[in-house]
């Protein structure tokens, strides 16, 4: 039998279009061996939701250099949760000052990523904190 | 059972979750299609095909659109390539189709080929009855860029719409054997741009050398151009949208889409009892190591995989006696 596949998104909610990121992350899970939905720029946090639950995603990855996280990365989880994605694990990136990461945390994000993290960081972190949301 | 239920009702995580059980071929699963095998059969299933760039994603998200104002139901399935080295995927056609990621009315589902090599993941076949079974009106599935020999779309699809750009060869390509051999409707996607004309003209000399075409269907050729200019745009979509409802009636009328079905059932017959077979004879193998001894065998040349497979198929397959 397979072994069970993780089936990551990675997404950037808002008006936000500085998207390099969020590809160098896409390209990188494709490596890390997940198989990565990416959704694009401008989505909305229903949007967002929506397609994590229709994909059966494990984790969903958000991208925010605007400014925007307090309110944008929040919001996700709440639609997401709100859909029924209780299982689903929300991490963040991007621009996001120190003083914000309680309130994104106390909002549900499992974990935080800005600049200066190497992408083997990132993958060893979700190799360790992710697993399959799936119940034989 | 309680998944067959909630599939049946339309259940997106039920469906979603189901699909992904297929593709990591989880016993249970098969159960679950067995249940629901018998409730399938009433979708439209329609299948776009062309290599990577043609605009398939963006032609099904119209597509969608269009079927979305008729009041009809779409399950979209969307392949991609999984990564040789990593097994790793990158599944972008959703970011064509986000507009209707509210829409309860369409429901899209991105795979991964997983090593598949006719365009379509393993579990497609399986994952077109779940969305059927949920009770969708169509099933559209997208084959991952293709060259010229992907063409396992052909076994699910009903319709079959191949996608094609101008500037990708010389008259040539269009009298090859594959890819233009299965369409039912042609697009010629960015028509406004150059070679679009000498695409065309190539592309009727093709059809004009068929003496017949079954139930008399011509493939039509449609052409779509300056997707910046939205409305015309989504006329020539509409355009395609009427004309894969009418390769569809044409297949009822002339008492084609038997066929159609007919192959896909001796595929799927095909597969079930290959992996029925196969799957504990390698488990049996592996398990107690006489895999590797055979393989070491082989490598040493003192037998060949014909003679070994023989030898394991006599002592597991027993014939009844004619």
């Amino acid at each position: 039998m397979a072994k069970r596949k993780l089936r990551i998104m990675v997404a950037k909610p808002g008006l936000d279009g500085h998207d390099r990121g969020a590809r160098v992350l896409a390209r990188c899970f494709r490596d890390a061996g997940y198989e990565t939905i990416y959704t694009g720029c401008h989505q909305t946090p229903e949007q967002i939701a929506a397609a994590a639950i229709q994909e059966d995603i494990d984790c969903v990855g958000l991208s925010c250099m605007s400014g925007a996280h307090k309110y944008l990365f929040p919001e996700c989880v709440k639609q997401i949760r709100a859909l029924g994605g209780d299982d689903i694990q929300i991490i963040g990136g991007g621009i996001i000052p120190k003083q914000d990461y309680q309130l994104l945390y106390d909002a549900g994000l499992k974990g935080i990523f800005t600049p200066g993290i190497t992408l083997d960081d990132i993958v060893a972190w979700i190799n360790e904190n992710i697993v399959p949301n799936v119940k034989e | 059972m309680e998944i067959t239920k909630k599939v049946r009702g339309g259940d997106v995580r039920a469906a979603t979750r189901l699909i992904r059980n297929l593709e990591d071929r989880i016993p249970h699963a098969k159960d679950t299609i067995k249940h629901i095998f018998s409730h399938t059969g009433k979708a439209h299933v329609i299948g776009f095909t062309g290599s990577p760039g043609a605009g398939k994603s963006t032609m099904i998200d119209s597509v969608v659109a269009e079927l979305r104002k008729r009041d009809k139901t779409v399950g979209v399935l969307l392949v991609d390539p999984t990564s040789p080295f990593t097994g790793g995927a990158i599944l972008g056609d959703r970011i064509r189709m986000q507009r209707h990621a509210l829409d309860p009315g369409v429901f899209v589902r991105s795979l991964a080929t997983r090593g598949a090599l006719g365009g379509l993941s393993k579990a497609v076949g399986d994952a077109i009855h779940v969305m059927d079974a949920m009770g969708k009106d169509y099933v559209i599935v997208e084959t991952v860029g293709t060259g010229q020999q992907e063409v396992d779309i052909i076994n699910h699809a009903h319709t079959v719409v191949v996608v094609l750009v101008p500037g990708m060869g010389d008259e040539i390509q269009a009298i090859k054997a594959g890819i233009l051999e299965i369409a039912d409707v042609f697009v010629i996607n960015k028509a406004d741009r150059d070679g679009a004309g000498k695409l065309y003209r190539e592309l009727v000399y093709m059809l004009s050398m068929v003496d017949e075409f079954p139930g008399g269907w011509k493939p039509p050729i449609i052409r779509a151009e300056n997707i910046f200019d939205a409305d015309s745009f989504q006329r020539s979509l509409d355009e395609l949208t009427n004309t894969i409802g009418q390769h569809y009636q044409n297949l009822i009328d002339k008492g084609l889409l038997g066929d159609r079905i007919r192959r896909k059932a001796v595929l799927e017959l095909n597969e079930a009892l290959l992996a029925a077979i196969l799957d504990p004879v390698l488990t049996k193998l592996v398990e107690s190591g006489e895999m590797k001894e055979m393989t070491e065998k082989l490598l040493k040349k003192e037998t060949d995989p014909y003679t070994l497979a023989e030898m394991i198929a006599s002592r597991y397959l027993v014939m009844p006696a004619e």
